[in-house]
């Protein structure tokens, strides 16, 4: 009877996690499907803790030690979701998915000792055995396999995550080396030689004993200690290798590796779900991996870049490459500095603005100033609109968001492909802090490291004016042409500051 | 070879579920605008914190004495607890910004 509950639980559960996702992929109902998802989380979480029970029958113990980590977890996670700034969240997804892979490989590291205790055998060792010493076992691949398959990705997730999160709020820079890609290449067939080497000769490495009587036999396992020390090589190296993953994949590609890493962890994830017979875990785990997969393709080709690119021809490694020298800073002729009351008044007087977002103004918390702007000019009969480029940011969708924030109505977001077609007949171009999605050297310079990604064309506006903190290179690491065009003025300061004196200027005008 | 095989048919159920979520995970959210990018990928994070249910098997089955296994299984609650938790309230901050306006 319990049993079926629980079930049910995890049937409801696999529903909500398929209606959430669904849910998810439309704004009008995202919302409502993030909280169906998360009841039937809750479900799944109470229903095995209540309802659970293992072979022999019995339910779970150690309840205090289980709801102290709910406890410990919820808060924590929580108040980090809560206290997080709107700039901050991707790397916070980064931490929690990296949580999650951490998670799955621990679970894998439980079980493996448990394999190696009571090796699960296929078919039990004849009785008549009774007396024989050291004879082999039929241990269980299938399992073995599954607990390896989800320590690999869970641990590369984890350590993949950690890195990635540290690269987006800084604490780790781009890193590469010559032959970095054979060296991972290596690590990684070396995770597999060593667990496929793990997998095929366990057989050999654990043996059984059967002493007692007929009646009562005892049956007791001995086991080499390679097999031990293996196991933990192949989590070092899984470790290792998540690290090497992602150090020299370059900032811009970021969000492409955290979603690839999210459908790794739902992967390791399912994993679980075969270990432990449990439906739940198995559809949300695949679920996510399968969907997760195809938003990290969906993401490149947003970017117009493709997968293997991100992966193999890596920003950081590129970057140092011959345009870092052509491109010295010395050699570029002179940039045109602009004051605040004269782009106000430019703008003031053009009859179409299209202002341009980017990493800076979500930094500066700048969109509620952004917003007013742009009502401000409308009043005065400016048609103002904006340019989204999908990746502006850290992450796709990141400058939506933030400009919903402030109540800037979805007709005046336009998407790349609409900005572009209007760009020729648009007086004044207002870059916010962007910089690499205007980048022309994306379109016109083949050894440019962006080279290929569609970009916001700007430059066929009558004028552009550019808001940046200094003349400082991007997260891509590059020079910008953009701001040593004759028709490109720069207006120097953090985009809050800049955009409330752009504000004062118009009302006073 | 026959291991495998026999893997298999034991585990044919489960197989089909794998298939099935595979087609099903790439159907829903085929036609996502790329506005939603970032929350889907938070809200997808936070459905695979589900690992949490094998987390606390492990703990809820750990002997009262294998102080190894407690911690680890501790530790994996509470990881699974923050995938679960963080990744739910980060998705809903984010779409508390795709409020209907008015």
């Amino acid at each position: 009877m319990e049993l079926s509950v629980l079930a049910i639980c995890y049937l409801i559960a696999s529903v909500t996690f398929i209606l959430g996702l669904k849910m998810l992929s439309n704004p009008a109902t995202a919302k409502k499907g993030n909280r169906i998802a998360a009841v039937g989380m809750i479900i799944a979480i109470f229903a095995t803790i209540f309802l659970y029970k293992d072979e022999s029958g019995k339910h779970l113990g150690n309840y205090i030690f289980i709801f102290a980590a709910l406890i410990v977890g919820s808060v924590v996670g929580a108040v980090a979701a809560r206290k997080v700034k709107m700039t901050a969240m991707p790397e916070m997804v980064s931490l929690f998915n990296g949580m999650g892979g951490a998670c799955a490989a621990i679970i894998s590291i439980v079980e493996f000792n448990n394999f190696i205790k009571a090796p699960g055998w296929t078919s039990y060792p004849p009785l008549s055995n009774l007396g024989n010493t050291n004879f082999n076992v039929n241990v269980a691949y299938g399992h073995l396999l599954i607990v390896i398959l989800g320590l690999i990705i869970g641990s590369v997730s984890f350590s993949g995550s950690i890195i990635a999160w540290g690269k987006l709020n800084g604490v780790i820079k781009d890193f590469a080396f010559k032959g970095q890609h054979i060296v991972n290449l290596l690590l990684l067939a070396m995770i597999l030689i060593s667990a496929g080497y793990l997998l095929l000769n366990i057989n050999g490495a654990i043996k059984i004993d059967v002493s007692g009587t007929l009646d009562k036999p005892e049956i007791s396992f001995t086991k080499d200690s390679w097999i031990v020390i293996l196991f933990y090589v192949v989590v070092v190296l899984a470790l290792l290798y998540g690290i090497l993953f992602v150090f020299p994949i370059g900032g811009a590609d970021m969000p492409v590796v955290i979603s690839l890493l999210n459908s790794f962890t739902g992967v390791a994830a399912a994993c679980g779900g075969f270990l432990y017979d449990n439906k739940a875990m198995l559809t949300g785990g695949i679920l996510v991996g399968a969907a997760g997969t195809l938003l990290t393709i969906l993401m490149c080709k947003a970017m117009n870049r493709s997968l293997k690119n991100v992966l193999i021809g890596s920003f950081g490694a590129t970057a140092k490459s011959p345009t870092g020298q052509t491109q010295q800073p010395g050699d570029q002729t002179v940039f045109k500095e602009i004051s605040a009351g004269e782009a106000a008044m430019i703008m003031t007087y053009s009859s179409k603005v299209m202002i341009v977002p980017g990493y800076g103004l979500a930094v500066a918390q700048a969109q509620h100033a952004c917003h007013e702007l742009e009502k401000l000019l409308t009043e005065k009969g400016v048609d103002v609109k904006y340019a989204i480029h999908p990746v502006a940011g850290r992450m796709p969708g990141h400058m939506n968001v933030l400009l919903a924030e402030a109540d800037v109505s979805y007709d005046k977001l336009l998407e790349m492909e609409l900005a572009n077609e209007e760009f020729s007949t648009t007086d004044v171009v207002l870059v916010l802090g962007a910089n690499d999605v205007v980048n022309p050297a994306a379109k016109t310079d083949p050894s440019s490291p962006i080279y290929g990604m569609p970009i916001l064309e700007v430059e066929l506006a009558k004028t552009v004016i550019v808001n940046k903190r200094s003349m400082k290179p991007g997260y891509a690491g590059i020079e910008n042409q953009l701001f040593f065009q004759p028709k490109t003025s720069m207006l120097f300061g953090d985009a809050k500051d800049v955009l409330q004196q752009l504000i004062m200027v118009i009302k006073n005008l | 070879m026959e291991a495998i095989l026999e893997w298999i048919s034991e585990n044919q159920q489960m197989i089909y579920i794998v298939i099935l979520m595979i087609f099903l995970g790439i159907e829903v959210i085929g036609h996502v605008p790329s506005v939603l990018h970032t929350p889907l990928m938070s809200g997808a994070n936070a459905i695979h914190g589900v690992v949490i249910i094998g987390a606390i098997i492990v703990m809820g089955k750990a002997g009262e004495h294998d102080y190894l296994e407690l911690i680890l299984g501790f530790l994996a609650v509470v990881l699974g607890t923050l995938n679960v938790v963080g990744g739910f309230v980060v998705t809903d901050r984010m779409l508390e910004m795709f409020k209907k306006k008015k």
